[in-house]
């Protein structure tokens, strides 16, 4: 096969295992009887906070132990009594200047607990039945505190999250994790000069990934060798190795960390290590059999993390083109009880807010507050859905303003082809500086109205309302940065058999790794598809990764198997050269076989190359008999060159200088029914530039997911804390995650292929781009239909419903322009 | 205080299988974790996902709301006994790895079987019939656009494979088999 795999269609590999329910998925791990897996193993239940606020009084777990089929119990005291680092609190991953006040949990609360659903104590048994009975004979005494829910309340400060007198941090004064302010000049300034001003509040509510597959962790201690062995559902195996190890005093080199097939991601499993990573660990070690923790529905809900929640107040000076002269917007971030994974996802909001404009002077200041709900840590978009939601609400309320067209103003604003690489002057959420590499968003403008039909709109709108029929049109961009450092790595191996086996050590959650890893292998190689293996998430195979968040996975770990892949071909000519006597210029590899071009008759297999590679003394098969002393080399020079390994691998690192920047538009019409106010999705347009595309059909899945997810966090999702910090719709039965039927029937897709120049294929990340402009995009889009200005998402008929009532919207048909925000004062 | 056990025996993908279970035992993890067949999965243990359907005397059922003590004597079919007597995909597998029909895999032995009892029942859905086919299950990768087209290309390639069938049938050597 000489077709380059780059950019094809390529079916998965990995789906003939799914299909034939031969996943591997870490409750998978170890399952069966006692006769198959030699031992059985044990299984692990937590017992949570019923209540978002309290100090714990007393713990009495003897009614425990006497339940046949329990192995043991823990709480904070035993950990306290095991190793000085059980005993601390968890990581605070991601340190940042700013977050003067950051706070994690203990992997069972010490004295007080933030939110309901923190881990109490762990409980091992013969099986989660068991395990959960046993849970219930646990005696807590609580002290119930008052609890701080929602932005409105943690900003009012009347009570605060962190006040525990026992807690050697100290409190956390007005419950401010952090403040972070970052501009590029004066913008009140530039706000009060402009010709024109407009403020908007705005906010956005809590949702949360949701993986049909929860966390789970699996370990297994082996007394003989004194390792652990490590099965996690996470988006970083290196992450949780070196947490782990920390954690249980191990050596890095006693602990082995296996991600398995993960059921779905979406941001909640980069979070590690979670209370459980260590205390699963923990028992198999101290009990001397293989334990096992699968989270269930409603532990996912209150314990593992949300997203999205902010309120944000935005003040704009424009011209009477609607350039932005001056752009001022201050937010209040809910991130939960406690701040493990830093300021990620504000710092992300606060400069990805930008999307593709380049207003003359920016300043943003945010607040990252404590609230007694479960913690904040990246969901796909990580931050930028909220951005992109201030920045072009902010852009249609100047059009609106203005009396012009939605596209028109954007167009006005954009960032041109030829100003790349552009700086827009600020710290990004790797700390190097926001500056976009590539792009170009006129042409992906006419792209997505040409798509969505944005021209002939109006037409249909007037037919529409002759029927009767309320329809709108919403239009959002956004830009990403992807593929954030450090580095990822990839071992290359090419084995004796022709075969080629490939590592990298990030993770895989269904964004078909092992194919599009394959094709880049195959490409640069010249072996078949079908011969190459991708192994990804394994410590053992590589120990040096960093983990799969930030759209990165094919940026980072591709490029890096590509100068794998080149390293180990590199050698393949240098040998076949040698043994071909010819100039390894000359050489071509195609299917697997090396030979000189133009001659077909001078040909080795990598096979073959793999055992020349490989001076041996034993001969054990009919390859390897060529590769002996007595049969090769130059008796004259060492078997193994001075500069020289054996073995036919190559291993190579990327580490880019900084992210690169995908972008993409997205526009809906949709369908407001006149009466019960529930939102119909007409059409739903995408385009998108990720660069070179390495599977077409790959990145169009990501998307579809991505609109899928947008459309749940816009019209359906939210989580729904009472004022006492209960979370009401724990279940997929209340919580309301789209079926097929809550989705657009067909997306229409168009790519745009601006390549990155920092990166050796030109791709930029996909992964989280379908859902970054949906809030944004629905706001629009409802407020064309209903001339109401939509200011909060997620809106469900209800609320639009509401928003009619007050706003007195008249039931006549629309003017034509949305009423505009005030101007201010 | 130990559990009362209770002797069932499940016929699984044609084999018949002894197992003792407490009566509170659910069939999913009678499945998965006396059974071994983890390829059944659990996403939300109240019946909402459909990540745990599996074929019960050939109708779709959500192994999660079902004790394995109920299941005494039933046929049972997992994601492990849809593919083809000789190995290979059955049409709705099939049709999943040609439309990108799943991304992480853990939704989507429940489509599978969802699906392989839908088109038994209904072998040329419509487009909306097909969207329906699908509308009690939870994916939260795919976005269903593919799963959609995967029902509809599964009915083809099932409607294919039964004109190729019938085709051989008509021919003299076909008829001579
Ligand atoms: S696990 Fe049975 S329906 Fe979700
Ligand atoms: S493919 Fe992941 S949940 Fe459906």
């Amino acid at each position: 096969m000489t077709t380059k795999l780059m950019g094809q269609p390529v079916q998965r590999v990995e789906d003939q295992r799914f299909l034939r329910g031969g996943g591997r998925y870490v409750d998978d791990v170890l399952a069966g009887s006692a006769s198959d897996t030699g031992q059985q193993v044990l299984h692990a239940a937590v017992l949570r906070s019923p209540h978002a606020h309290a100090r714990i009084v007393d713990i009495d777990v003897d009614a425990v132990l006497d339940l046949d089929g329990v192995h043991a119990v823990w709480t904070y005291e035993d950990l306290a009594g095991l190793s000085a680092p059980m005993a601390d609190p968890l990581p605070l991953l991601i340190p940042h200047p700013a977050l003067t006040h950051g706070r994690t949990q203990y992997a069972l609360a010490r004295h007080e607990v933030n939110y309901a659903g923190e881990a109490v104590a762990f409980v091992v048994a013969d099986d989660r039945y068991v395990a959960e009975d046993a849970l219930a004979r646990i005696h807590v005494s609580y002290e119930v505190l008052p609890p701080v829910v929602g932005i409105e309340a943690a900003r009012a400060a009347e009570h605060l999250v962190h006040d525990d007198p026992d807690d050697p941090a100290g409190p956390v004064p007005g419950n401010v994790g952090a403040r972070l302010e970052q501009s590029t000049g004066d913008a009140a300034a530039a706000v009060a000069a402009a010709p024109h001003r407009l403020a908007l509040d705005l906010e956005v509510e809590r949702s949360a990934c949701t993986p049909l597959e929860g966390r789970g962790t699996v370990a297994r201690w082996d007394p003989d060798t004194d390792r652990l062995q490590v099965w996690t559902s996470t988006q970083s195996s290196t992450g949780v190795r070196a947490a782990v190890a920390v954690k249980l005093g191990l050596d890095l080199g006693q602990v082995d960390v296996v991600t398995p097939d993960v059921g779905g991601g979406f941001g909640v499993k980069i979070n590690h290590p979670w209370p459980e990573e260590l205390l699963v660990p923990l028992a198999a070690r101290a009990l001397g059999r293989p334990v096992k923790f699968t989270e269930d529905r409603r532990e996912h809900f209150v314990s593992s993390a949300h997203e999205r929640a902010q309120v944000q107040h935005v003040e704009v000076g424009f011209d009477d083109d609607g350039r932005l002269l001056g752009l001022d917007v201050t937010f209040w971030h809910d991130h939960g009880a406690y701040t493990p994974y830093g300021l990620i996802v504000p710092i992300i909001t606060s400069t990805q807010l930008l999307g593709p404009y380049k207003p003359e002077v920016y300043r943003v200041v945010f607040e990252s507050l404590y609230t007694n709900t479960v913690m904040v840590t990246p969901y796909r978009g990580a931050g930028r859905p909220q951005g992109c939601f201030a920045m072009e609400r902010t852009i249609d309320a100047i059009a609106a303003y203005l009396g012009k067209d939605r596209a028109e103003v954007r167009a006005v604003n954009f960032i041109q082809p030829d100003e790349f690489p552009f700086d827009q002057g600020l710290i990004f959420q790797d700390g190097r500086e926001l500056e976009y590499d590539s792009g170009d968003y006129p042409q992906m403008l006419e792209k997505i109205k040409a798509l969505v039909g944005w021209d002939e709109f109006p037409a249909f709108r007037a037919e529409m309302a002759e029927q009767g029929r309320r329809v709108g049109i919403g239009l959002a961009c956004y830009v990403e940065g992807t593929g954030v450092g450090p580095y990822e790595g990839a071992h290359v191996h090419i084995e004796t058999t022709g075969k080629v086996k490939v590592a990298t050590g990030l993770t895989t959650q269904g964004q078909g790794h092992a194919t599009v890893f394959a094709q880049l292998v195959a490409d640069e190689l010249g072996v078949r598809f079908e011969d190459v293996e991708v192994v990804t998430g394994d410590t053992r195979r590589m120990p040096y990764a960093v983990g799969t968040f930030a759209s990165r996975a094919a940026v980072m770990s591709g490029s890096a198997i590509h100068l794998a892949a080149k390293r180990a071909k590199e050698k393949v000519l240098r040998i076949a050269a040698d043994a071909l006597e010819a100039d390894p210029a000359d050489l071509q590899i195609v299917d697997g076989v090396v030979s000189v071009k133009g001659s077909p008759g001078a040909a080795l297999d990598l096979g073959t190359v793999s055992v020349l590679s490989n001076p041996l003394r034993y001969a054990f098969d009919e390859a390897s008999k060529a590769a002996t002393q007595f049969s090769v080399g130059d008796p004259g020079k060492p078997p193994v060159a001075e500069d020289d390994e054996p073995g036919l691998e190559g291993r190579d690192f990327y580490s880019p200088e900084r992210a690169t920047f995908a972008s993409g538009m997205h526009a809906v019409i949709v369908e407001t029914d006149p009466d019960t106010a529930e939102v119909k999705i007409l059409k739903y347009a995408v385009v998108h530039d990720c660069g070179h595309l390495i599977n077409p059909m790959i990145v169009e899945g990501q998307i579809h997911g991505g609109v899928a997810q947008g459309v749940g966090g816009a019209l359906y999702e939210r989580m729904a804390y009472d004022e006492s910090g209960q979370l009401l719709n724990a279940s997929f039965m209340d919580f309301l995650m789209p079926y097929v039927s809550e989705v657009p029937d067909g997306i229409d897709i168009d790519h745009l292929e601006t390549p990155s120049p920092l990166n050796p294929l030109g791709i930029k990340g996909a992964g989280e781009a379908g859902v970054i402009p949906s809030a944004a995009v629905f706001a629009a889009a409802i407020e064309d239909a209903e001339r109401i200005p939509i200011t909060a998402m997620p809106i469900s008929p209800s609320e639009l419903f509401e928003l009619r009532r007050t706003h007195d919207r008249p039931v006549v048909e629309p003017a034509e322009t949305p009423h505009p925000p005030k101007e201010t004062p | 205080m130990s559990e009362e056990q209770h002797d069932v025996r499940l016929v699984v993908n044609g084999v018949t299988r002894e197992i003792r279970v407490p009566a509170r035992r659910l069939l999913s993890d009678a499945l998965r974790h006396d059974l071994g067949l983890t390829g059944t999965h659990v996403g939300c243990e109240h019946g909402v996902c459909g990540a745990c359907t599996i074929l019960v005397d050939g109708r779709p059922m959500r192994a999660c709301l079902m004790l394995a003590v109920s299941a005494e004597g039933a046929e049972l079919t997992t994601v492990e006994g849809l593919t083809e007597p000789d190995g290979s995909l059955s049409p709705v597998q099939q049709a999943f790895a040609e439309c990108h029909g799943l991304q992480c895999g853990f939704c989507t032995p429940g489509f599978l079987t969802t699906i392989t009892a839908g088109l038994r029942e209904n072998p040329h859905p419509t487009h909306d019939e097909a969207r329906e086919m699908v509308g009690g299950n939870l994916c939260r990768c795919t976005g269903y656009q593919n799963i959609v087209k995967a029902v509809e290309r599964a009915a083809a390639i099932t409607a294919e494979t039964a004109a190729a069938v019938a085709e051989t049938a008509e021919t003299p050597e076909g008829a001579a088999r």
